[in-house]
């Protein structure tokens, strides 16, 4: 155990000396590693605790999913009756089925066919497995039954999430800031992870804001009060102001021009009145269509309409034909210049919720980066000083591997570019407790042979080659713990889960290589007549 | 210059005899753990619960925490809890769950926000929703039970199935015990706690498998030693091991408490608790004498004998 050829000594003090020197750009400043190659440049990426951030956990309204697809597969129904000119009556739609009763039972076959076109497969041309995205079965008596399974229903999710992250990521990128993480997580969720904010609940509006802007035309033939007692013609829609106090408008369900059609939106003033406006700009065909409504409904009211709500309901007093118009309602400069980043981005396919949120102010997390160091200094001076009382020169070897221990982790944590939490400090701290401990292992095997009456040598050999088997063994089963805590974990438990796991490897391999070099080393130079431990 | 030597060489100490005081006193313990965690419960923390967690520190001087607790009693957000957090500027401000789903959640904040305004500085926010509370909470126990489990495996492999067996019951009256501990002192549960749950369990497993691999090496030598002699001899063998490391881990684990700040305080008050008293006393008193019971050994006379 003690005996080690020239080129295995060097390929262990490389290896120790290589992965601890991927550890050095954590400890100098930035300016100084810069001018470096890129993969000389990896460091550990301090976790959201620790340098202040937001992680937000959003989650796609399924329901809200669902509802714009039956509403759109109504439409659908309505429009191949009418282009095949088949008479039905009650068309209903409840939960995820759409009923339409055909009045002819001889134009029954053609409304069938018709509809079957507007199922397709899923999936596309390619990797479909054969699901399609509707069912469609006669009920009898007349009944047609389009229903949506939910393997299509899940598909529009997915695809509402993938729509999403772009979208998300144009918002947060217009805001300013830096390096954001967007994934996906299952199948409906996204988690936005963003270092260093200024304002949390800004940045939370800004995501999770759904931003369907809507120009529709404010209906005027019928009392508003009427309406109000529930008598809404069926084409109409009560929507309220977004501004306090709440107002009522009777707005028609039909959309003249919709946000997709802005090519451009900027925060400005009102020349007049001098308050924060959105100025935007139409694409071609949003511009035609714009300036057809206005031309023909001059004097009359219309509003615009943003997720739901009415923000302003101007009169038309002349045609705009310029395809470019100005939002006015109650802006500060911040929100008129939110709206303007929303609809540059565009809308949301379909209403997001936060369901977890994480913030952390840049102020705490010093403080815990400064605990932790505290924290980290006392514990390894304490240990250092106790290994030495206990084992003497041993414990100075002992020590002197436990270092190395540590600037290995923070050289593999670099290489992996692995963040570092508060708990993930926590597993360095205890890492240096395992690590102590397989030296521990070592020097009372050691101790143990000597008292069994053999030579220094034999001893220290023997210590080595008996101990090593133990520590393989615990360490194993601390490191199960740590890969199932890694599996399972979020966010800061699965950073000590990290610091721990990797701390265990290096742990393992010290304990194997760099200690046993050393002693070696030291046997060699010294030929001892006793062991000093 | 002498060494420090903490557990003189060559101890004697009769372990084995001690387990008919440490079997009824561990199991009461474990008893009055589980009746503990029954009728006291657990402090959920937000991450099992849900709801809405801010940590403020005030910007002019300590905090008036009765002030700030009038003023947020006028919201109608059900139960809000304040607390002195470290230093007397901070204050943890804790609100329960809100009823309405998980949008209802991010209103919460807004309000308190509104009210406390900018004489606070928002050091940390969290809020989490009913539905991702649920699924962190099973979460949580799958890794608990699949830990032990893998482990148990793991030791199955390497060992007999009754050292596996013999580990594992005393890894459960680790977790047990310290849940105990945990509803006893209404430290916070949450996430972290699950992690210190993990660590204890690996670190006592750790301190049981050294003695287990010194026991094995004991029973492959010595073919005729009576197991009660044979298990004290190894306890005893590995007893300046143990209390070495666990002196050097709770010296570690000392630092993090005094110096690691309020954020991992109840975390390593946990493991404190976990790794010192109880995952030391498993492996002496619990892991050990088990084997005696689950009959580790006795094939090995059968087979003495019948050589004989």
């Amino acid at each position: 155990m003690l005996y080690f050829t020239r080129w295995k000594a060097a390929a262990i003090v490389l290896t120790a000396l290589v992965v601890c020197l991927f550890a050095v750009p954590n400890f100098l400043p930035d300016k100084f590693v810069q001018s470096w190659p890129k993969w000389a440049q990896l460091h550990v990426v301090l976790g959201l605790d620790l340098q202040g951030g937001s992680h937000i956990l959003l989650e796609v309204d399924s329901n809200d999913v669902l509802k714009q697809r039956m509403d759109a597969l109504r439409d659908d129904v309505r429009r191949v009756l009418r282009d095949a000119r088949v008479g039905y009556t009650g068309l209903t739609s409840r939960g995820n089925t759409v009923e339409v009763r055909i009045r002819e039972g001889s134009s029954f076959d053609t409304a069938l066919t018709k509809l079957r076109e507007l199922s397709q497969p899923l999936g596309g041309i390619l990797g479909g497995n054969g699901q399609r995205s509707l069912d469609i079965t006669d009920a009898g008596g007349g009944l047609i039954r389009l229903t949506v399974p939910d393997v299509a229903v899940t598909d529009r999710i997915r695809s509402a999430v993938e729509q999403t992250l772009p979208i998300i990521e144009k918002r947060i990128n217009q805001l300013g800031l830096v390096e954001p993480t967007i994934q996906r997580q299952g199948t409906d969720r996204i988690l936005v992870q963003v270092p260093g904010l200024g304002d949390p609940q800004r940045l939370l509006d800004i995501i999770g804001k759904t931003a369907k802007l809507e120009f529709r035309m404010v209906d005027v033939t019928i009392p508003l009060e009427q309406a109000l007692q529930g008598r809404a013609p069926p084409d109409d829609d009560i929507l309220y102001s977004a501004s306090q106090p709440k107002t009522p408008y009777l707005v028609e369900k039909r959309v003249l021009v919709s946000g997709d059609e802005l090519t451009d939106a900027q925060p400005g003033f009102d020349q007049r009145t001098s308050e924060p406006i959105v100025s935007f700009r139409f694409n071609t065909s949003g511009a035609r269509k714009f300036a057809q409504t206005t031309q023909e409904n001059v004097g009359k009211p219309f509003a615009i309409v943003l997720d739901n709500e009415v923000i302003s309901a101007p009169v038309i007093r002349e045609p705009i034909l310029g395809g470019s118009g100005q939002i006015s309602g109650s802006f500060t400069v911040q929100s008129a210049n939110d709206l303007a980043i929303l609809l540059r981005a565009g809308a949301l396919p379909a209403k997001l919720t936060p369901i977890e949120q994480r913030v952390v102010g840049a102020g705490l997390g010093q403080d815990s980066i400064d605990k932790g160091k505290l924290a980290s200094y006392v514990g390894a001076a304490m240990v250092i000083v106790f290994m030495i009382a206990t084992y003497g020169l041993f414990g100075v070897f002992a020590n002197i591997a436990v270092a190395i221990n540590v600037a290995m982790i923070f050289g593999v944590l670099s290489l992996l570019g692995a963040t570092l939490t508060l708990p993930g400090i926590a597993g360095i701290v205890l890492t240096v407790g395992i690590a102590v401990d397989s030296n521990v292992l070592i020097y009372e095997r050691i101790r143990e042979e000597v008292r069994g009456g053999r030579t220094p040598i034999n001893a220290i050999d023997a210590g080595f080659s008996r101990a090593l088997a133990t520590i393989l063994d615990s360490n194993i089963t601390t490191f199960i713990a740590a890969a199932v805590l890694f599996y399972i974990g979020t966010g800061p438990v699965r950073g000590f889960a990290v610091t721990l796991g990797i701390g265990i490897i290096t742990t393992v391999f010290t304990a194997f290589t760099l200690t046993r070099l050393i002693v070696a080393t030291w046997v060699r130079w010294r030929r001892p007549q006793h062991v000093p431990i | 210059m002498r060494l420090l030597r903490i557990v003189p060489d060559d101890t004697k100490f009769d372990f084995m005899r001690f387990r008919r005081i440490s079997f009824p006193i561990s199991a009461l313990m474990s008893i009055l753990a589980i009746t503990l965690y029954f009728y006291h419960g657990l402090n959920f923390g937000i991450d099992f619960k849900g709801g809405t967690l801010i940590e403020v520190q005030s910007k002019s001087g300590p905090a008036d925490l009765a002030k700030m607790r009038a003023s947020l009693a006028t919201l109608g957000l059900g139960e809000v809890q304040l607390q002195q957090f470290g230093g007397p500027t901070d204050v943890l401000i804790r609100v329960a769950e809100q009823p309405g789903g998980d949008a209802a959640q991010q209103v919460a904040v807004t309000k308190v926000r509104g009210v406390l305004g900018t004489d606070v500085d928002y050091r940390r926010v969290e809020v989490v929703g009913p539905r991702v509370s649920g699924e962190l909470l099973s979460y949580g126990v799958i890794g608990l039970g699949l830990a032990i489990l893998c482990i148990l495996v793991y030791l199955w492999f390497r060992f007999e199935w009754q050292f596996a067996l013999g580990a594992m019951i005393a890894n459960v009256h680790d977790i047990v015990l310290t849940i105990g501990f945990m509803s006893v002192t209404q430290v916070d549960f949450d996430l972290t706690s699950i992690a210190a749950l993990l660590t204890i369990l690996g670190y006592s497993l750790n301190d049981t498998v050294v003695i287990y691999d010194r026991i094995r090496e004991m029973l492959r030598r010595y073919k005729k030693m009576p197991m009660p002699d044979l298990l004290n001899a190894s306890v005893n063998q590995t007893l300046s091991r143990s209390v070495i490391t666990h002196v050097t881990v709770s010296l570690a684990l000392l630092a993090l408490l005094l110096f690691g700040g309020q954020a991992i305080h109840s975390f390593t008050a946990t493991m404190m608790f976990g790794v010192v008293l109880v995952g030391t006393y498993t492996s002496v008193f619990i892991a050990s004498p088990i084997l005696i019971y689950l009959g580790v050994g006795t094939g090995r006379d059968a087979m003495t004998k019948a050589a004989k």
